[in-house]
């Protein structure tokens, strides 16, 4: 048994009436990258804060090295050499990276003694693994790849043999993504051991040793990852066989419907968030916008909302100008056949604490079918949401419950639902699925692509850049606020990875 | 040379008055570096001022003074504590309940002590702090320039305002050469990342909250035992709040706090200096405008003069763990 380095024992654990981990079973072999993949709200992150000691499991054991311990809190879990790098980095920002790295483990009530201590360890460190980093640098300013290296130093600085990557992933380039693998590949080559959680399939294909799969708090199944296949795994995800790809004919494209041109919005602190950027979406199509998060998108998606004011540069939604500029009123743009799906739903497209049927007649609750002026028609309201609740199978079915209650992917059918069913000319989604499972996930594509297919112009948003490729008809590249180049959906994931990363977009600005 | 009177006096009576603003925006800056904001400062003070006046009143000792200021302004610290870190209540509310419980509590166990109207008995000497005189201060008071700076600026304060001034550099070097520093301005910006090093959030905010109790302690203390001899109700008069605004207005940086509390404390001597004397120019100000130049300030400079104040990122929010 010298090889196992995890191994847990009917692990379980329940919030209130929410079950969360049910009777988990899990062996993790030393030196090995062990995957464990399951749609959000499956289970993964609460079985990883109870390995790390954030909670306690309500039953079950943890065995560490073959000994079982007692993780009562993140000190027992360092202790036993476990090392955790969180999907939302917890990295003090105006610390600098020395500072983080110290934090929780300074050796001395005086910090100077142990700064250079800590400094030395920090160099050698960088040295074994690759793994460099300037000690001096606050967080803040570093890009988020170099960010999530210095929480992977936290662990390593701790001595942690055992390395948990909670959805590493999510915030990264491909490029940047690239370089954590070679990493986690040299740690593991170094003799560590890595869970590696994740809920895209392709990265667990890419990388682990074994994969386990989770679904509705419990572990399903575990793979050996050379032996299995994507579509297995999806499969047991979801609990039913899943259409990964998403089938779609051949675009129409046909008149302008929205049209920006030259446009450029500055933030409150003045700095550019979009520049210059022209280009259009015809009826019938659908024009997706690639980009790492913070490039300019969603500044972009909001000016074309009406949301946020444009600096400059004009916009048209079929053929009559949209005072951008000026006082564009996201209400009047509705008016006049826009509807916007915002990339943020919680804080923008729902309000949580209304009913489901509230939020799905939210900004439309003028409409002569929703009120007389004065008061609502609560039953007409009531029955619309009844029947987008059908149309969109929206989970649980009850159009009177508080709209936190749903889950993710519910929540976002129902704004989904809200835009699509007003019939609009043109439609633009920010960020359809994120937080969304696999299965919500197809449902939604279908959606867009039904709506290209009617005649709609549709305007696409996304960070995952596999949603991008899949749905999109012309794929514009956006880096540091400008379209740095347009590809056709074709284009590979390595030459758009290439321009979401400013490389090859500056050689082509240049030319 | 009568200029340079005025001015060393200006400048003595603003050391006078800003005592307790630094005292009490240090306080604030140990809580609000660790996240937990504290609007209670006021009360604070003037619990303390209060307990600090009836102890030293029935003792006939300093110390014993000091003492009880210290208690009673840590354990209010500590119900502000229980309140926003343990019970994860509103932190605003929090402070306004102990202020407002403060104001009223003084009052009635005041008359109910001491039967003076809610003051305490005046102090006699040995139960106030002593002006501390600095050798040869008298000697060289007539040398020009330097014996007046030297004698009436540098000597001539309570114990109290030395200890104040050293808190200054105290402060620093705590919360930014220490490990216990590291960690309060860590768990002030995030929480999160301190608990997954494992250590404790609850217990390092309760001891900031402690520290913060302490310096309250300090500046209520000073209030009744050496800027007056006793306790008078609603003595604070507001300086909590104007800490409050010292510490917003320094960026939560200990020297800048010094200055800004120093800059506040000036603005209130020239409003003593001068009421009822006419200002060239503008003639003869109403006494209730100078009296309100330190407040206007604070809303001017607030208001956008010092730039864009940054705020320790987790502050206000108590610590809920993630799921």
């Amino acid at each position: 048994m010298d090889d196992i380095a995890i191994e847990l024992r009917g692990i379980d654990k329940s919030f209130g009436p929410v079950h969360a981990n049910r009777n988990i079973n899990l062996t993790v072999r030393k030196g090995t990258i062990h995957g464990i993949i399951g749609e959000n709200g499956a289970g993964k992150s609460t079985l990883m804060s109870i390995l790390y000691g954030f909670y306690q499991a309500d039953s079950g054991e943890i065995l560490v090295g073959g000994r079982p311990v007692a993780i009562r809190d993140p000190n027992a879990a360092i202790a036993a050499g476990i090392g955790m790098v969180h999907q939302h980095f917890m990295l003090v920002e105006n610390f600098t990276v020395l500072e983080n790295v110290m934090l929780g483990a300074e050796d001395n009530q005086i910090l100077n003694k142990g700064i250079a201590k800590a400094r030395s360890e920090l160099k050698r460190l960088e040295r074994e693994y690759a793994l460099e980093v300037n000690p001096d640098a606050l967080i803040e300013d570093l890009p988020v790849g170099l960010q999530q290296r210095v929480e992977i130093l936290k662990a390593l600085y701790r001595k942690a043999d055992i390395l948990i990557l909670d959805e590493p992933t999510g915030v990264l380039t491909p490029a940047e993504a690239d370089h954590l693998f070679r990493i986690l590949a040299q740690l593991k080559a170094q003799g560590k051991t890595i869970i590696f959680i994740t809920h895209k399939l392709r990265e667990i294909m890419a990388i682990t040793d074994e994969v386990s799969v989770m679904r509705r708090g419990e572990m399903v199944a575990t793979r050996t990852t050379g032996e299995t296949s994507v579509e297995e795994l999806a499969e047991l995800m979801v609990g039913r066989r899943v259409l990964l790809r998403v089938e779609k004919g051949d675009s129409k494209p046909a008149d302008v419907k929205l049209a920006v041109q030259g446009l450029t919005v500055k933030d409150s602190r003045g700095v550019t968030m979009v520049d210059n950027v022209t280009f259009e979406v015809r009826a019938g199509e659908i024009v997706g916008i690639a980009g790492v998060a913070g490039n300019g998108q969603s500044e972009l998606l909001e000016a074309i909302a009406g949301i946020r004011r444009a600096t400059s540069g004009s916009v048209h939604l079929n053929g009559r100008p949209v005072d951008v500029t000026g006082h564009a009123d996201p209400a009047e743009l509705r008016s006049r056949g826009l509807a916007h799906v915002p990339e943020d739903r919680h804080h923008v497209g729902l309000v949580l604490k209304f009913e489901e049927s509230e939020n799905a007649i939210l900004g439309y609750h003028h409409d002569p079918r929703y009120s007389n002026g004065v008061f609502l028609n609560i039953d007409a309201i009531r029955k619309d949401a009844e029947e987008k609740i059908g149309k969109y199978d929206i989970r649980p079915p009850n159009a009177r419950l508080k709209t936190a209650n749903f889950s993710g992917g519910n929540q976002q059918k129902i704004v989904l639902a809200r835009e699509m069913e007003r019939d609009p000319d043109v439609l633009i989604i920010g960020q359809p699925t994120r937080g969304v499972d696999v299965g919500a996930i197809e449902f939604i594509h279908k959606r867009i692509i039904e709506m290209r297919d009617q005649g709609k112009a549709v305007l696409l948003v996304s960070v995952e850049l596999d949603e991008i490729r899949s749905l999109s008809d012309r794929i514009l590249v956006m880096f540091a606020g400008r379209v740095v180049g347009e590809r056709s959906p074709e284009a590979t994931e390595g030459e758009l990875g290439l321009l979401m990363a400013g490389v090859e977009g500056r050689k082509e600005a240049a030319e | 040379m009568d200029f340079f009177h005025v001015l060393i006096v200006l400048l003595e009576s603003t050391i006078r008055v800003s005592v307790p603003l630094v005292f009490a925006a240090l306080a604030g800056l140990f809580t609000e570096r660790a996240g937990v904001f504290d609007i209670s400062l006021e009360g604070k003070m003037l619990g303390a001022a209060f307990a600090a006046g009836a102890a030293a009143a029935v003792s006939q000792s300093v110390w014993v003074g000091l003492a009880a200021a210290v208690l009673v302004s840590v354990l209010l610290s500590l119900v502000h504590g229980y309140a926003s870190i343990t019970q994860r209540g509103n932190q605003i509310v929090s402070g306004v309940a102990i202020n407002f419980i403060v104001a009223g509590a003084t009052v009635i166990l005041g008359e109910a002590w001491f039967r003076q109207g809610g003051r305490t008995p005046a102090l006699v000497e040995g139960a106030r702090f002593q002006i501390v005189n600095f050798p040869g201060a008298d000697a060289i008071r007539d040398v020009p320039v330097l014996g007046p700076i030297y004698a009436d600026l540098l000597s001539g304060h309570f114990l109290l305002t030395y200890v104040a001034f050293a808190m200054v550099p105290i402060s620093w070097w705590i919360l930014f050469r220490t490990r216990f520093g590291l960690r309060l301005r860590a768990v002030g910006e995030n929480p999160g990342a301190v608990d997954t090093a494992g250590i404790s959030v609850i217990w390092l905010r309760y001891r900031a909250v402690i520290c913060c109790g302490i310096l309250c302690g300090f500046a209520g203390a000073y209030l009744s035992l050496a800027m007056t001899a006793g306790f008078v109700k609603g003595m604070t008069a507001g300086k909590g709040y104007i800490a409050l605004a010292a510490l917003i207005f320094a960026k939560w940086r200990p020297v800048n706090v010094m200055f800004a509390c120093l800059l506040f404390g000036f603005l209130d001597a020239l409003a003593i200096r001068l009421q009822g004397a006419p200002l060239p120019l503008i003639g003869r100000v109403p006494v209730q405008l100078m009296q309100a130049l330190p407040y206007i300030l604070t809303v001017v400079l607030l208001a956008g003069f010092i730039g864009k104040a940054i705020p320790p990122k987790a502050g206000g929010v108590p610590y809920v763990k993630e799921r």
